[in-house]
């Protein structure tokens, strides 16, 4: 895969931590180590927390998806193809955290993640099916940084992706041709930003996190794609990535 | 029906009779031009309201008199002392985001060598059925009235928007910004930061805001399918005309 601003990438809205554990498993998985990496996922939680279930269940798609996939972001479908490609990623974690949720955040947090994570599947189904034949495969996803039973943890972690989620969105709104296809990023992009200002009040509520400036983020492909790969196993390359 | 025929309840018995009715958002551009949009005729927005097409001048001068609204609502609130000290900043902060959209969108019209529209004159208690900057709760239900609306509005214009790709980028980073001054405040009043069906936990007040945010069909695919009708409205937002827009702005807007 290329990457054009991966190093720029990596420090802009990615919480403490999570841009190094990103650094680690790209390095990994660019030494063609992905099969190594998901056989032998023993790393898991550090602390003292009970052991994770193992995540080789599937639970979500998560190891049974393709080796390799190439987008081609040439036209409308590709882009939908990339959104999907998202869309897989959020929903595989959120299935996770509803799955494994941990404790101690409440009762709005247990609604909060239940909520988004149907909202997620929802919107990986809806491109699937939108897609049809066009569709690229299922991806492989690799979630053995994450420690679901800690809630800075999560909670990090999906405020990283709502923000990704928000910004790639954005920053393909100009590359749609077909104005339908654009209302519909529309439709999905403020919920995503919903989900945002949510996971970020409670992860840090402090009257300023849920919107932290005036203007969103609008990220380019390989941008977004350069903070996404660290948790995705399959392999994903881009081409005809517009400018 | 819009916000104003629906105030009963609120701040002030006799609001909805003193109005009377306005045209639904949809129905607007074919009615006689009520009061409230008076201001907007003579600007030339009812005409951008009807039209098929606006120009991008119109939409961002759209857009501009909506942050107008924002910024003069959360100023004048913030400066009312009607918000409590444990949620200053959450409106402080959603005040210098509406300040920031209001002055850009002002440099990027001229910036097209076109003439922003000057601020109009507002009324935040619609003639008296609201008191937002005397009372806590209707202020925040005017927030999350006006934010959602707002999220409504851009996301309507991106078709209108999409023959210049850097305004439209430049709308869609406003647009998923009150897509979380939205859920903020929505979160502030006991509700989900998205929006169920069309938000039966809304009083009636604000219900026009909500209208047909209740769609299950995205591109022929139903979508309440998948993890039920609730989630599955809750999972897409709907886009508002111009003309659904200004129905729900224009009891606010005077002159």
């Amino acid at each position: 895969m290329k990457l054009d601003n991966a190093g720029d990438a990596a420090n802009r809205v990615i919480p403490p931590g999570f841009a190094a554990l990103g650094d680690r498993r790209q390095f990994l998985k660019w030494s063609g180590a992905a099969a190594v990496l998901l056989a032998a996922c023993d790393s898991g939680p550090t602390d003292s927390s009970p052991p994770m279930p193992s995540y080789g269940a599937a639970k979500g798609g998560i190891t049974d998806g393709a080796a390799a996939v190439t987008i081609d972001l040439s036209n409308d479908i590709g882009i939908l193809n990339f959104a999907y490609a998202l869309e897989q990623l959020e929903a595989a974690f959120y299935t996770m955290v509803v799955a494994n949720q941990f404790t101690g955040g409440g009762a709005e947090e247990v609604q909060v993640f239940s909520d988004i994570k149907k909202h997620e599947v929802i919107h990986r189904e809806f491109f699937r099916t939108a897609l049809g034949s066009a569709a690229i495969p299922g991806l492989s996803f690799d979630f053995s940084s994450i420690n679901f039973r800690s809630r800075g943890g999560v909670l990090g972690v999906a405020l990283a992706f709502e923000e990704l989620g928000v910004s790639a969105y954005n920053g393909a709104a100009q590359f749609i041709s077909n104005t339908d296809y654009l209302v519909i990023a529309g439709k999905i992009v403020s919920v995503e930003a919903r989900h945002a200002s949510t996971i970020a009040d409670l992860f840090r509520p402090n009257g300023k996190s849920f919107a932290p400036r005036a203007f969103d983020l609008a990220r380019g492909f390989n941008e977004v794609l350069a903070i996404a790969d660290p948790y995705i196993a399959t392999a994903v390359t881009l081409t005809n990535v517009p400018s | 029906m819009s916000i104003m025929n629906l105030l009963g309840g609120i701040d002030s018995e006799s609001a909805t009779n003193r109005r009377g009715a306005i045209a639904r958002g949809g129905q607007l551009a074919a009615a006689a031009v009520p009061v409230g949009l008076a201001a907007f005729a003579r600007r030339g927005f009812a005409a951008s309201a009807s039209a098929a097409a606006p120009t991008i001048v119109e939409v961002l001068n759209f857009a501009l008199t909506l942050e107008y609204l924002e910024a003069r609502y959360y100023i004048l609130g913030v400066d009312s002392g009607v918000i409590p000290g444990r949620d200053s900043r959450i409106f402080t902060t959603i005040r210098d985001h509406e300040i920031a959209h209001r002055d850009f969108l002002i440099g990027v019209i001229r910036s097209l060598s076109a003439t922003p529209v000057p601020e109009p004159t507002f009324d935040f208690t619609a003639g008296g059925a609201f008191a937002p900057f005397a009372n806590y709760d209707t202020f925040k239900l005017l927030a999350q009235a006006f934010e959602d609306t707002g999220v409504r509005a851009y996301k309507g214009q991106f078709p209108n928007l999409q023959s210049n790709d850097t305004v439209l980028t430049a709308a869609a980073t406003i647009h998923s910004v009150e897509g979380r001054h939205a859920a903020e405040v929505r979160r502030l009043r006991g509700e989900k930061g998205w929006i169920p069906f069309e938000d039966p936990l809304a009083p009636a007040a604000i219900h026009a805001v909500y209208d047909g945010e209740g769609n299950l069909v995205q591109l022929g695919i139903n979508v309440g399918a998948f993890e039920g009708a609730e989630a599955g409205t809750e999972a897409f937002d709907e886009p508002l005309t111009m003309a659904e827009v200004l129905a729900i702005a224009s009891p606010f807007i005077v002159g």
